[in-house]
């Protein structure tokens, strides 16, 4: 501990403290939503639909059950508006005449004893007339597939397309000229890639308490506590559901066991459920629901397809390209097009497009909605860029770096919406370094040597990649997001804000940026829970904005705390934690109280066009070279990540150790969804909803992850921080595919790639075509002509 | 119901449960100690350990009835192990300064893994220590902070 | 918690007697739970039909390795930490060694016993294989006495098995006859660890004079139950092995193996890709045992 009598002069951010909730975590003493106990409190139970798309013809109740002594909602006891709003209201809270997928919610059950509900759940019968469904994206949008989506008649500027949530079109630079580009190219190179679902297997299931005060049968305010990102989400669903303002609608963040997008808008369906049935049993009533149903039930990552037509010189400069980038939304908008869009303007990567169209497109299909996961629709697009890299280097005869190299941004350059890269960073650089320390190298060269006589075929591979820290495009404008520091009566800074701690830090890199901007030491800062009663809309705690948005504006409010108090005559120029304290406690004695707050205000210089996805995208890019290793086994088909290099420039790192953590679990997760988690869906319903059959990694089967840094500066974030949550999640998939290919010869094109995969490509019989590895002929490319409407 | 004796973080208690009901219930339930964890409900995840006569189990995998006579330790009694009236187990005290808990939640199971292994390794390997976490499934940390928190508990209680 | 554990009952009788009496008294009535890490799953998930239930964990009488010059005989209640710190587990029947490594997790491993593995029936269960390479003999106990069968002929369908419902298997007996045979083990499931079987072999060779005097393979996931790939022994028992003949008399493996093999499509895997690994392994085996 610093002399509290002496000017700090430690310096906190760029150093690991301790995170701010870490000893109650490794005592067990972290209270988690399950962990809480009201008074009164019942339980909770959701009844299903059992099938993907039809019309309930009826609903029974098995007479064996007491169902006088449980308390049953359906859709005919909303207040307000069936509805789950996200960015349109086509999500019903409760479907009451058709269910669009499996596992979607019809009724609720409460009950005193937790142990009674799932016997009741089954107890309850559904019929329904079934309708037919879709399941994939090319079901989806089939010309004679039947409608299972239109837009509500407000929401029609949305989409025209049958079955279609959203579309863009996103050109840029000569796209106009791109027919005359194909035609005088010396390569055309055409690849399709698809990435699947994938379950954000947080530990701690969804789960909420919520409590209902009503008067003479109305509705007086909701209270929801639980797990989950964005308190105000589920605010602003509650408001809705009840009919109720906003200030009648309180949600708590409890503490939160794993996330990664997974609790950005579920926590609105789940939320809402467990208040009606608050409403209705006039008890607080707690969901939580077990692993079985969360992974059936709720929102994984959106599967895509991506198609990719490009213009090669022979000195394999990149002269214009196409991509046709879809996503399969599930059976609701949610956040689809948000995801759409992240992962349209990723599509193009760090890279020099002289001319691009990207048309993109989300549909419906009959499986529950697709929504948040780490990336947001970036690993999806960056998955398919960085593949077809490869592919481009293969036909054009360049190394896969030299491709690369030769096409890379740099500062000055414009980003396919036309934004220009003021950053300082030198991807040519990250790039050497990248190679040089995973030894790349010697290593392509010495597997080139030993794979011909070994059963184990090695491969390294590697992916450039950059990811926005921020919404996109206008979407800082609009979020307004605003963040309060209080003074305890005790004269120590809180920060309010609903930005939310579920293992990634913003308790403890927040607490740092308040704490170096106020010179005083780390311990001294408090952080609120986020309680809607009590903090500000910061923003949601997604799309790696915390440290550099939110952490803008925690450091604003700091220095405005700084200057009241110097002002009041408090507080010396240099100034000791106790001068800080004396000075704190004598504002407090005069005026009472002192809070303070900053509100987001755009940078001048962004300008961001909507309609024509122009502009600055975002405030600020994460760079980053993944380099992966890789051991293709040709007795078992298995691939294995044998080791793993992440190097990325992410602005002033706050906490090393944090950051560091931050990129190891990204790229576990990433290596996951390259080679091991696959959602199996029969007919909408996900099959293996299990831990012990939907495969992630364990501590035996992920390689060596070694993280490095590289620390530009960001004028948007505190002290130069920018944003790093999502970036790892990006480059992990195509580094391996790319280094599975160096291995074994085969362009992979499909993630997950499971061993039944590499298989099925490796014995191909004769019958069905030789393996042709001449990469200008490619087999998997079906590119038909289509219809976008934008 | 069945009266269900054992002693549970040095202390003896006696509870009225079904035979059948698991023990991860009856702690969190019925003893209030809810560092153990529900993740999967099907001893896949390894959120629920607890030590049992000294031994790593699921605690949603025992009937409450198994338990009988036993001795249990739980996340909320592994800090006096090392010794009395201690806050925290040195364990616990690598596990916050190498950031090996992030959303904290396989964190309890991960600390009583890592005990159980390091009574057996006092010095494992780094086989020894992915080994002996395998069944305590992390989402968030990528594992390598975990295994950097085991190896400095290791080095620690073995100078 | 998809079940109310107040519908169910437990009881745990200190003594192997009581355990066999309540057996008897009502055969069917009770089914018996040793460590629980399948009952107990069944239990969580809902799916668990037998309401009354006796636990065999407590009973030591059960719990035993126990080494006699010819012979090894482990109690049913042997866990697969006791089998992987026996050392004699490890110097004469080091598939089983392997095979308890396999098993789950250490959590799992802490709990789940020999018996309840093999009664389980799984065909993808990790112990059988080596078991059967080892052709071991179950001996099963009742209030009618012992019995004693090969444990080849005990699971006779997908988890269908001989045992009758007042019965228990008291133990195992593995014949220490096997020094000088090459083993071979490998699993093939999920993920590195915590993973189920998507295929497995355990096996066994002894060779004199470029000779296979005797073979035995052990399979998991290749049938509706845990089974010894005898057809594609007998293709290699007595044949020469040597640099010469290795291609045909593998060619000639791989083809009896896939008429033997009947794997399925599963969540899991397909049953193309565990057949054609099985035979890949099988290769691997007999790879090995030309430099052992």
């Amino acid at each position: 501990m610093p002399d509290p009598t002496q000017p700090a002069s430690l310096s906190t951010v760029g150093t690991s403290p301790i995170r701010k909730e870490g000893t109650a975590k490794v005592l067990g003493q972290a209270r988690y939503v399950d962990d809480l106990h009201l008074p009164g409190m019942w339980f909770g139970a959701t009844v299903r639909s059992t099938i993907a798309r039809g019309r309930i013809t009826s609903i029974q109740f098995d007479p064996a059950i007491p169902w006088h002594e449980f308390t049953i909602v359906t859709a005919a006891d909303i207040p307000g508006e069936n509805t789950i709003v996200h960015l349109t209201k086509d999500h019903l809270c409760l479907a009451s005449e058709f269910v669009n997928h499996p596992n979607e919610p019809i009724l609720l059950l409460a009950h005193p004893d937790r142990a009674l509900l799932p016997a009741a759940v089954a107890a309850v019968t559904i019929t329904y007339e079934e309708l037919p469904g879709v399941f994939t994206i090319e079901e989806s949008e089939a010309p004679d597939a039947p409608t299972i989506w239109e837009p509500a008649a407000a929401d029609h500027h949305h989409a025209t397309a049958k079955n279609t949530f959203k579309t863009y079109l996103m050109e840029s630079g000569a796209a106009a000229d791109l027919d005359h580009i194909f035609a005088t190219a010396d390569h055309i190179i055409e690849g399709e890639y698809h990435t699947g679902a994938q379950e954000q297997l947080y530990i701690e299931n969804n789960g909420v308490i919520a409590e209902c005060v009503t008067f003479d049968g109305i509705v007086k305010s909701v209270t929801v506590r639980g797990a989950m990102q964005c308190p105000y989400y589920l605010v602003h669903a509650l408001e809705l559901v009840f009919n109720l303002p906003e200030e009648k609608c309180r949600v708590i963040q409890t503490e939160t066991g794993g996330a990664f997008g997974g609790k950005e808008d579920f926590p609105s369906v789940i939320g809402s459920h467990a208040a009606l049935l608050a409403m209705k049993s006039g008890h607080p009533v707690k969901i939580c629901y077990d692993r079985a149903e969360d992974m059936a039930s709720t929102t994984k990552r959106h599967p895509s397809r991506s198609r990719h037509r490009t213009a090669v010189s022979k000195e394999g400069k990149i002269l214009g390209g196409e991509i046709e980038f879809a996503l399969d939304g599930g059976a609701y908008v949610t956040l689809t097009p948000v995801v759409l869009s992240r992962g349209t303007i990723h599509a193009a990567g760090p890279y020099h497009w002289p001319a691009l169209r990207i048309r993109a497109k989300a549909m419906a299909t009959n499986l529950p909605p697709h929504g948040a996961f780490r990336g947001f629709g970036a690993p999806q697009s960056i998955f398919a860029t960085e593949r077809h890299m490869d592919k481009i280097a293969k036909v054009v005869g360049l190394s896969p770096e030299e491709l690369r190299r030769r096409n890379l941004l740099a500062l000055g350059g414009r980003t396919a919406t036309g934004q220009v890269i003021t950053d300082t960073v030198d991807m040519q650089h990250l790039l050497t370094r990248a190679l040089a320390e995973s030894n790349y190298h010697a290593k392509r060269a010495e597997f080139a040597r030993t794979n011909p006589t070994s059963a184990i075929k090695r491969g390294i591979g590697f992916a450039t990649f950059f990811h926005g820290a921020g919404f996109t495009g206008s979407g800082e404008r609009r979020l307004n997001s605003l963040v309060k520091i209080e003074l305890t009566p005790e004269g120590r800074p809180q920060i309010l804000v609903a930005s939310t701690e579920f293992g990634q830090g913003t308790n403890t890199i927040l607490c740092q940026v308040a704490a170096e901007t106020l010179h005083l030491p780390y311990e001294d800062i408090l952080i609120a829970q986020p309680d809607t009663a009590r903090v500000p809309n910061s923003g949601p705690t997604v799309a790696s904005r915390t440290a550099m948005i939110v952490g803008k504006l925690v450091e604003t409010a700091a220095q405005k705390l700084c200057v009241i108090l110097t002002n009041s005559d408090g507080l010396p120029p240099s100034y000791s934690p106790a001068d800080f304290r004396t000075a704190a406690l004598a504002y407090l004695a005069q005026h009472g109280t002192l809070v303070v707050e900053a509100r987001y205000q755009s940078p001048g210089d962004i300008f961001w066009d909507d309609e024509n996805y122009r502009g600055e995208a975002y405030p600020a890019y994460a760079w980053a070279v993944y380099v992966a290793e890789v051991a293709v086994d040709t007795t078992t088909y298995s691939a294995t990540c044998t080791d793993f290099y992440a190097l990325q420039e992410v602005g002033k790192v706050l906490h090393p150790v944090l950051a560091k953590g931050q990129i190891e679990g990204g790229v576990a997760q990433g290596i996951g969804y390259a080679l091991y988690e696959k959602c199996v869906w029969q007919k909408g319903h996900m099959a293996n909803n299990q831990m012990t059959n939907y495969i992630m990694p364990t501590s035996a089967d992920l390689p060596p992850i070694h993280v490095a840094f590289e620390e530009i500066p960001s004028i948007h974030g505190p002290f130069g921080a920018k944003g790093i949550g999502e970036l790892p999640m990006d480059g992990p998939a195509p580094a391996i595919l790319n280094a599975i290919e160096e291995a074994t010869g085969i362009a992979f094109t499909e993630i997950p790639l499971l061993p039944e995969d590499i298989f099925e490509r490796m014995t191909r019989t004769p019958d069905a075509g030789t393996e042709d590895l001449n990469p200008t002929i490619d087999r998997d490319t079906r590119v038909e002509p289509e219809v976008v409407t934008s | 119901m069945t009266q269900i004796t054992f002693t549970i973080n040095k202390e003896k208690k006696t509870v009225e449960a079904p035979p059948m009901k698991r023990l991860l219930d009856v702690l969190r339930e019925d003893l209030h100690l809810t560092g153990a964890k529900e993740g999967c409900g099907e001893g896949e995840c390894g959120s629920c350990s607890v030590l049992l006569n000294g031994e790593l189990v699921n605690s949603c995998l025992i009937p409450a009835l198994q338990a009988e006579g036993a001795t249990i330790t739980t996340i909320e009694g592994i800090a006096p192990l090392a010794a009395p009236d201690q806050k925290l187990h040195p364990i616990q005290q690598c596990f916050l300064e190498k950031g090996g808990a992030q959303c904290g939640i396989c964190t309890p199971g991960m600390i009583l893994a890592t005990h159980h292994l390091l009574e057996k390794y006092p010095q494992p390997t780094l086989l020894q220590i992915q080994e002996g976490l395998a069944g305590n499934l992390c989402r968030c940390t990528g594992y390598t902070r975990i295994f950097e928190a085991v190896q400095s508990a290791a080095s620690q209680s073995n100078p | 918690m998809r079940s109310n554990a107040s519908h169910y009952d437990l009881i745990a009788p200190a003594t192997l007697d009581a355990v066999l009496e309540i057996l008897a008294a009502e055969p069917g009535h009770y089914t018996p739970i040793a460590g629980g890490t399948e009952i107990m799953v069944a239990l969580g998930a809902g799916r668990l039909a037998q309401k009354n239930l006796v636990s065999i964990n407590q009973i030591k009488e059960l719990r035993f390795i126990e080494t006699t010059p010819s012979q090894l005989i482990i109690g049913s209640g042997t866990t697969f930490t006791d089998i992987r710190n026996s050392a004699i587990i490890q110097s004469d029947f080091p598939l089983l060694t392997q095979a308890a490594s396999w098993t789950g997790s250490i959590a799992n491993q802490n709990r789940g016993t020999l018996g309840g593995n093999i009664v389980n029936g799984s065909p993808a269960a990790d112990s059988p294989p080596a078991l059967l390479a080892y052709e071991a003999t179950l001996t099963l106990i009742s209030t009618r006495g012992t019995r004693q069968m090969p444990y080849a002929d005990f699971h006779l369908g997908y988890k269908k098995t001989a045992l009758a419902p007042d019965e228990l298997i008291q133990s195992i007996t593995l014949k220490r006859i096997f020094t000088g045979y090459i083993p071979y083990a490998r699993k093939v499931g999920t993920r590195n660890a915590q993973a189920i079987s998507k295929v497995a072999i355990a096996a066994l060779a002894l060779i004199q004079d470029d000779t296979l005097e005797d073979i035995r393979i052990g399979a998991a996931s290749l049938r509706d139950r845990p089974s010894r790939l005898t057809a594609t022994e007998r293709t290699l028992r007595g044949q020469t092995i040597t640099q010469d003949t290795i291609v045909t008399l593998i060619s000639q493996a791989r083809a009896t193996l896939t008429t033997e093999a009947h794997p399925i499509d599963d969540i899991r895997s397909t049953a193309k890709y565990r057949a054609a690994v099985a035979a890949n392994l099988l290769e691997e085996f007999l790879h090995s045992l030309m430099n052992p």
